[in-house]
């Protein structure tokens, strides 16, 4: 990889290949950084690709200094470069929720949880979308979580936004912890109504059942849709 | 996701019949299709033999499937396709068949009942047990078993799903799906109003290998979930404005909704961390598609399967292998109770016979 920004950085490492880019870690003077790499896929058209590694790197750097300004754990950006597609950023030490979560007894589990309640809360109070909420996007550093990967996340105040956001939440959760997801998403919402308050958060978790029986093939939608039409 | 209606519907373990023999001995099933616009009938064992594949697909003269006539269709050719499928097998219905099995669901009522009927008389005639069989479901089992995958992420493209999932506790779990429209549905949807023809997918791609220039269109991924409306509605003001070649139009359509496929694929990958990935269903024909997601395996480390043409659009050996490996562990319904369903979720079918 080409050292065109972020040049100062030493030892670099690769510590992950994720979805859209490559993660590696390495030493800038005596700070640990991640450097956040969105590479060129080979798979899509040239032009496309480009647009949408710009467009990606810009508002994921937007959106991580403003959560950091609202007081939530997520790592701080040190610079960017949207036409290499770059993001260098702060190094969270510690695992990611979702290696640890069978390992964790189930009343810090519920604090946890309640915790990142509340950080949802406070984003989507903010107009601000994470995206991309999973297990796998937390770090539990010193007992504290750390939200990660804004890469997915954009700016609504929309209702919609929020219930899409909460939906693909809980279904990470379902899909991957099955047998915890209900006890582990009731503390998401207790942490979540507290921030935004009860009305709010109830208003949200309407449109999350509604976005379920939108899914296809639900049984319940054809008599859900029916009550709306009565309700109306 | 809670939802208890008709989960009871199982009876669920083994050991609701010959228990022991039956999980030790090859059984035999033969497996109706009718969800859509094939009319199938298979034969195939519990080990993953495919003795017949015999379908009868309806293609509609103008527009889409229209499910009254695709039913039309079926009860024309179901006796006929039946008939060439037990002669071709050899086998003697009676003594050699141990089950039934019927696809009950997703898909198009009045086509599901064309099946469901077949099925139900031909299980009681013969005195077999009938198998409910969930379609999504067969279209994975089919796949694992032509592609020797053991515990792949499953793509599943179709005119009538996009869906993404991997087995975990039990059941096969979605990690996304379009929330409105299925790719299939919104490539066919557009090539119809264009006049390309039906199936829409190869037509379409068959027109973009001549495009070259990118139009910029809706691009939705949120998470893991996909949407294909907003493509599909700006893709088709844009080709009525007549301001772009339709080659152009072809190919951006396709490339946008085939990248979004493939992104969230990409990220469920780096979420589960899978050595495998599975392609299946009517769209997993698409040479594009296929190409696109092997490069991108690649890139990950992982082995890139994708089931064979033959069994990638519906067919009525999916439905018999999958009735093969409930009938192993005693899953069957009563004949009163076989009601189709139109809606019937993949997280609702318990998987039995997948070992961890």
């Amino acid at each position: 990889m080409e050292n065109r920004r972020g040049r100062h950085t030493v030892g670099e490492e690769v510590i992950g290949i994720g979805a859209e880019a490559i993660l590696i870690k390495a030493k800038l003077y005596s700070f640990t950084v991640i450097k956040k790499v969105r590479v060129p896929k080979s798979y899509r058209d040239p032009a496309f690709d480009e647009l949408i590694r710009y467009n990606r790197t810009v508002m994921e750097t937007k959106i991580m200094i403003e959560a950091k300004a609202l007081g939530i754990p997520c790592p701080s950006v040190i610079e960017v470069d949207p036409h290499e597609g770059l993001i260098v950023m702060d190094y969270i030490d510690g695992p990611r929720l979702s290696d640890i979560l069978n390992k964790l007894r189930r009343s810090h589990l519920g604090r946890i949880f309640y915790t990142v309640g509340k950080y949802i809360g406070k984003l989507h109070e903010n107009g601000i979308i994470h995206g991309d909420l999973t297990t796998s996007n937390m770090i539990l550093h010193n007992d504290t979580v750390y939200l990660i990967d804004f890469g997915l996340s954009y700016y609504s105040h929309q209702l919609e936004d929020k219930g899409v956001d909460m939906h693909l939440f809980l279904r990470a959760l379902e899909s991957t912890h099955y047998s915890l997801s209900k006890f582990l998403f009731d503390k998401v919402i207790k942490g979540y109504s507290e921030v935004i308050g009860e009305n709010e958060a109830n208003k949200v978790i309407e449109k999350v059942k509604e976005i379920r029986i939108r899914g296809r093939y639900v049984k319940e939608r054809r008599k859900a849709k029916s009550n709306l039409r009565h309700k109306e | 996701m809670e939802n208890v209606v008709g989960q009871s519907f199982y009876i669920k373990g083994v050991g609701v019949y010959e228990s022991v023999e039956a999980l030790n001995r090859e059984l035999v099933v033969l497996g109706i299709e009718s969800t859509a616009h094939t009319y199938g009938v298979g034969i195939a064992t519990s080990s993953g033999h495919i003795i017949v594949n015999v379908n009868s697909v309806y293609v509609p003269i103008k527009g889409g499937i229209h499910p009254r006539e695709a039913a039309e269709h079926h009860s024309k050719v179901s006796a006929e396709t039946l008939k060439k499928a037990l002669e071709k097998s050899k086998l003697n219905v009676k003594d050699d068949i141990d089950g039934i099995a019927v696809a009950l669901g997703p898909g198009m009522g009045p086509c599901l009942r064309v099946g469901c009927s077949v099925a139900r008389a031909l299980a009681y005639y013969l005195d077999k047990p009938l198998i409910p069989v969930n379609h999504a479901i067969a279209h994975i089992e089919i796949a694992k078993l032509t592609t020797n995958a053991k515990d792949p992420l499953i793509i599943y493209v179709s005119g009538g799903n996009t869906v993404i999932m991997a087995y975990s506790e039990g059941r096969y779990r979605v990690f996304g799906e379009t929330l409105d429209i299925p790719l299939g549905n919104c490539i066919d949807v557009f090539a119809r109003e264009l006049g390309l023809g039906h199936p829409g997918v190869p037509a379409v791609e068959q027109v973009a290998r001549k495009g070259k220039k990118f139009i910029n269109l809706p691009y939705t991924v949120k998470g893991q979930d996909v949407s294909f409306s907003g493509l599909l509605t700006m893709a088709l003001r844009l080709a009525r404005e007549g301001k772009h070649r339709l080659e152009d139009l072809c190919y951006s359509i396709i490339e946008t909704a085939y990248n979004m496929v493939v992104e969230v694929a990409e990220r469920a990958l780096a979420h589960t961390r899978k050595r495998e990935l599975v392609l299946t269903g009517g769209v997993a024909r698409s040479r594009i598609l296929q190409e696109k997601l092997r490069k991108m395996c690649e890139l990950h480390d992982a082995r890139f399967a994708v089931v064979p043409d033959e069994y990638a659009g519906d067919n009525g050996a999916m439905i018999a292998y999958t009735g093969a490996l409930a009938l192993k562990y005693g899953i069957t319904i009563p004949l009163e109770e076989s009601y189709v369903k139109q809606r019937w979720r993949i997280e609702e079918v318990d998987i039995p016979w997948v070992k961890r």
